[in-house]
């Protein structure tokens, strides 16, 4: 019975949570990844193109709601979704046909990218604070259970409680959609072979009929699409706050190159290494303990490594051991 | 075909490309030979698009290329291969071939979702294409194979096999029988002359191997520090006073001129 415990109380507060947490980092780490295999720079603007993104979301959300319209059992916040991934999209091939563009036919050094990409990180900043504010915004209509703690116990008679949120639950099953979706159309598709093709080999890509502006294009799409679902979920799972979303940048590139720069694979893996150590390092396991140990060896201390307030440094910490034992990440990518 | 005037190429202080003027004839297969650092592949880089020319003009069939990028030029029917041979790694040597024809349906996202039984004719179409090329090329056997995992030579001929994805007109080949054997040297001259004659494919061939050319092309150009030193047929070339100090050496001339006249 106490192992049972120990599993339950482990499963609520280390794996359901890792797992989503997981998953919005891989979302954002495909983004990060796909620029920098296909537009060849690391992209700081990444986090805050997912605060844009689920704030024009939220915006029609509100809008939505204050029509009445809803989506039946699933958050309104799905419904506004796809409009707010096209205006994301529009929002994003803008930026680049003002900015990225001038640089690209410049054929300007990635380094150069990469500060651009910090300048419009600012520039995004800005708008999504001028427009929504810096504080908290919940947009989730309400919380609910898939399971709540209480059905659990009642279901089990265990002495700990389980629960998953709705939003958790939308949050994996988006997730698998959009990964699948996305690798499908990267291995079986015309234009998602031009991306691969531009990633893998840009000399010989450009001389086979492919359009690169057009391959560019489309990236930004995609990743338009990427960060906003990925913010949504994030935003839905937590609250939205700009900052927070900024502060995701860390995490989301650790997952990135721990995985293998410019390998979507490895940032989907990359995404729930980052996410399983942050949370696992970062909980206090006194209470799985107490349920496995006898009382004897039972700890006094919270047995938590780090208090959640440095969460972020593991990303950093992990983040380092990659670049010193295998700098091209456990998938390989592009060495960076 | 293509006309070259007073091209250079700089690189910092150094001028790789010095000058060079050249035309290439419709229908011809021009040899380009040289002593490495001649800068002959600069010369291809620059006419295909991939670098721009410090000065000077590039014109194809009258019309002004100088610069345009790689995939207009493609479109125009301007191919080139690579000295070092590239490939999508993690494609199969059968999809490397396939990528290569451009303004295919399914390359815009719309119609990656909405036209998708045209698309799926076009690639059976594309498909049965490079089966072909690769028989052609005798590495049928291959096609599934990961183009990363090719040999050497199997990349020069898989190189050779993207120009023929296409109805291409003029095809610049740098070194494609570099690091190939004897036979597969052969199989590969076999394809340009075929190529030449049954498709009215314009060549110019860079190559170190004088039996290749000799077997090939006529007329020869011979560079050297960046500008054309000589232009000709090869016994021509190989008289050249310029070209033996430069390139070929007494010796060499004495013993091939002797074998081919
Ligand atoms: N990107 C570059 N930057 C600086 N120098 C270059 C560059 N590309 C070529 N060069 C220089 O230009 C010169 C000509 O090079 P190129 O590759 O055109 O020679 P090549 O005639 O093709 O020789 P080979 O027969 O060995 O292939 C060389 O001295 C080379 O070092
Ligand atoms: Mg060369």
């Amino acid at each position: 019975m106490d192992f049972l415990n120990a599993i339950v109380a482990l499963a609520n507060f280390v794996i359901i949570p890792a797992t989503v947490y997981g998953s919005q980092l891989a979302l954002g780490a495909l983004g990060v990844t796909l620029i920098y295999g296909i537009l060849r720079f690391s992209n700081f603007a990444h986090g805050d193109t997912m605060a844009f993104g689920t704030m024009v979301t939220i915006l029609i959300t509100w809008w939505f709601q204050s029509m009445g319209i809803n989506f039946g059992i699933l958050p309104t916040a799905l419904l506004a979704l796809p409009f707010g991934i096209a205006i994301t999209s529009l929002f994003l091939l803008g930026t680049d046909r003002v900015v990225y563009k001038f640089y690209r036919e410049k054929k300007s050094e990635p380094v150069i990218f990469v500060i651009v990409s910090l300048g419009v990180m600012f520039m995004m900043n800005g708008i999504v604070r001028f427009i929504i504010g810096t504080g908290d915004q919940r947009f989730a209509d309400g919380e609910r259970f898939i399971i709540s703690t209480r059905e659990f116990k009642a279901m089990t008679g265990l002495q700990e409680g389980l629960a998953i949120r709705f939003t958790q639950g939308i949050t994996v099953v988006t997730a698998i959609i959009v990964v699948a979706a996305l690798f499908y159309f990267l291995n079986r598709t015309r234009t998602g072979k031009s991306m691969r093709a531009f990633s893998d080999n840009e000399d010989l890509a450009l001389l086979s009929g492919i359009n690169p502006e057009r391959v560019v294009m489309v990236t930004w799409i995609i990743v338009a699409g990427l960060a906003t679902i990925a913010g949504v979920l994030y935003g839905l799972d937590k609250t939205f706050k700009p900052f927070t979303y900024f502060q995701l940048l860390l995490p989301i590139f650790a997952s990135a190159i721990v995985g293998g720069l410019g390998n979507p694979l490895g940032a989907i893996a990359g995404g729930f290494v980052i996410a399983f150590s942050e949370v696992s390092v970062t909980y206090a396991f006194k209470k799985v303990l107490g349920y496995l140990l006898p009382e004897s060896l039972e700890p006094d201390s919270l047995v938590q490594l780090l208090s959640t307030d440095y969460k972020f440094a593991v990303s950093f910490v992990i983040l380092i051991i990659v670049l010193l034992v295998k700098p091209t990440g456990l998938f390989k990518g592009k060495s960076v | 075909m293509i006309v070259v005037e007073d091209l250079h190429k700089h690189f910092g202080g150094f001028h790789a490309v010095d000058g060079a003027s050249l035309s290439i004839a419709e229908g011809s297969i021009t040899g380009l030979i040289g002593p490495n650092g001649a800068g002959k592949t600069t010369l291809f880089n620059v006419i295909a698009g991939v670098l721009p020319p410090t000065s000077g003009r590039v014109t194809m069939k009258g019309e002004d290329i100088t610069g345009l990028p790689p995939h207009e030029l493609f479109d125009k029917g301007l191919l080139r291969t690579f000295q070092i041979a590239h490939e999508f790694s993690s494609m199969t040597v059968r999809e490397n071939l396939m990528m290569v024809p451009g303004g295919q349906t399914g390359e815009t996202l719309w119609n990656t979702w909405f036209h998708r039984a045209r698309i799926r004719e076009e690639e059976a179409t594309l498909l049965k294409r490079a089966d072909e090329v690769l028989e052609f090329l005798t590495i049928d056997h291959l096609k599934d194979e990961k183009a990363g995992n090719l040999s050497g030579g199997q990349k020069k001929l898989l190189e050779l096999g993207r120009t023929m994805m296409v109805d291409a007109k003029i095809v610049f080949l740098d070194e494609v029988g570099a690091g190939v054997n004897r036979t597969l040297l052969n199989t590969i001259g076999d394809a340009i002359i075929r190529l030449n004659k049954e498709r009215g494919y314009t060549f110019v061939v860079i190559e170190h191997d004088m039996d290749f050319i000799d077997r090939l092309c006529d007329p020869v150009i011979c560079m050297a520090e960046g500008k054309v030193l000589a232009e000709g047929t090869l016994a021509e070339i190989k008289a050249n006073e310029h070209v033996i100090e430069a390139y070929l050496g007494t010796g060499l001339k004495n013993k091939t001129v002797g074998a081919s006249a």
